[in-house]
């Protein structure tokens, strides 16, 4: 479980054999997946019934209360903007929690593509903080709390999918800004998301994730060649509570074909330790942003919930 | 041919005729209100008369319920020859609330079955209606079909500031 490998992680950090030890959580954590909770949520896209209205968009923004956009969402100029010469589609930031995006596939249809936080059941972005600001709750969002954010940027380099971006607003005060699943205002209540609720075509199923693997899998079979027998985010990455189904390769719509099975965790640590930097100030570091944290949030208690990443107050966003 | 024969003959007729005549008119609306989910958007006034010209049989929309069969190859092992059943509209199926915990839940222990992904109401008529009207090249955008409300221009933000003054479609 990540909460274990994690606190193995810092403890052996702390105790300031860094370069040594950075190897055995990784071995830990490759001998067992955390398949996450068994009741959690999920949401299922699929990309054939998708039609790119950006209602979700307009819905997220709403429920989110963020800053008015700069184009209405039934806009579809939107779908022609590039970034970076032309190598990058809209991504999601500080004011969006969702993009759609519009791929053309070769000789295809065009294909519209949601993106959002997927919600991993292993999170690169909870394993990578320091501080403990996020939390995976069994309903299945990744939260955090904007209290004990240091603002360190971490996550941001971590994740997978780039989703965590940061209010650059105050320097000061600095606040990760990403999806958490409408946690606060329906996921715990039971509810589906606001993009979801809005969708027209039903391309967003929300559901318990072992349902929605089923569904997904049914999907696939009664609908010959309409799909990729392919349900990306089953097992991508130790697996995601928002999965997709395409009509199309996963590379022709924007994402990594093989991002591998194993949680990212992994591979930020290789990332980490090849800063010598960082490595030098290492238990400084930890030790620094774990008594912020004890400090900001009082999870002095917290720390030894082994079993559960779930805090009760850490959903502020 | 005798009188009497003719005359059965025309009776029957006249009782096939005015049968048809009775499914059509009694049963049949010509005017459908689609307006239960309306918020963003107005309701929709579907005119069936007219569609009814258009589809090959009743079962392209409401798929065995009518009992015309269906040709659909992933639903004929159980209804190719489904009765018609008592009523037949898209809400009698088609939920309105599919992703309540309720309902969930419900789909949950039926998930071994068969129909564990009905879509819901605001699903089943936009696949419906979209799926078809690209393959005929019918009207898609959603005012096309609804009228937005003015809460649903405040939603979209029509007046956003760099929108071009016509406030969207
Ligand atoms: S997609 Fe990125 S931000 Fe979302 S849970 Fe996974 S690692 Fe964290
Ligand atoms: S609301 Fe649904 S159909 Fe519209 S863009 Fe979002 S996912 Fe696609």
């Amino acid at each position: 479980m990540s909460g274990i490998s994690r606190r193995r992680f810092l403890a052996a950090s702390l105790a300031g054999c860094a370069a040594t030890t950075l190897a055995a959580p990784k071995k830990a954590l490759a001998s067992g997946i955390f398949t996450g909770y068994p009741e959690s949520m999920g949401v299922l896209v699929d990309l054939t019934r998708c039609i790119g209205c950006r209602s979700c968009e307009a819905a997220c923004n709403a429920e989110q209360n963020l800053p008015d956009p700069l184009l209405p969402f039934d806009d579809k100029s939107v779908f022609d903007q590039t970034f970076h010469g032309g190598t990058q589609k809209r991504r999601t930031d500080e004011n969006a929690y969702t993009v759609v995006n519009r791929y053309n596939p070769e000789g295809g249809e065009p294909v519209y593509v949601k993106k959002q936080c997927n919600h991993c059941a292993e999170p690169a972005c909870l394993s990578s903080c320091f501080v403990n600001a996020y939390t995976k709750t069994p309903e299945g969002a990744v939260i955090f709390n904007k209290k004990v954010c240091v603002g360190c940027r971490t996550c941001m380099v971590a994740c997978p999918f780039s989703i965590p971006a940061y209010s650059y607003s105050s320097a000061f005060d600095p606040l990760i800004k990403k999806c958490i699943f409408c946690h606060e205002t329906r996921l715990k209540n039971g509810k589906p998301p606001a993009c979801v609720d809005i969708c027209p075509q039903e391309a967003l199923t929300f559901g318990k994730r072992k349902d929605l693997l089923k569904i997904g899998n049914q999907r696939i079979q009664t609908h010959q060649g309409r799909y990729l027998d392919h349900i990306y985010g089953e097992n991508e990455l130790g697996g995601t509570s928002w999965m997709y189904l395409s009509p199309v390769p996963f590379e022709q719509v924007g994402f990594d074909p093989n991002p591998g099975n194993e949680p990212i965790i992994s591979h930020v640590k290789d990332f980490l330790s090849t800063v010598p930097m960082v490595l030098a100030i290492w238990p400084a570091l930890f030790v620094g942003f774990q008594l912020l944290a004890k400090k900001q949030a009082g999870h002095g208690d917290h720390d030894h919930d082994s079993e559960k990443q779930h805090d009760e107050e850490g959903a502020e966003q | 041919m005798s009188s009497k024969r003719i005359f059965t003959i025309m009776i029957l007729t006249m009782a096939i005729v005015g049968m048809g005549g009775f499914v059509t008119a009694a049963d049949m609306p010509e005017q459908v209100s689609i307006d239960r989910l309306s918020d963003l958007f107005e309701g929709v006034e579907f005119d069936h008369a007219m569609h009814t010209e258009l589809g090959e049989d009743c079962s392209v929309c409401h798929h065995h319920t009518t009992g015309t069969g269906t040709t659909d190859e992933r639903c004929i092992s159980c209804h190719a020859d489904s009765k018609e059943v008592a009523t037949v509209g898209c809400s009698d199926c088609h939920v309105a609330a599919p992703f309540s915990s309720e309902h969930i839940n419900r789909k949950s222990l039926e998930i071994y079955q068969f129909h564990i992904d009905t879509p819901g109401l605001k699903g089943a008529y936009h696949w419906n209606c979209i799926g078809c009207h690209e393959k005929v090249d019918g009207p898609t955008e959603c005012v096309d079909c609804h009228a937005r409300t003015t809460k649903g221009d405040a939603f979209y933000h029509k007046n956003a500031i760099g929108s071009s003054g016509a406030g969207g479609e």
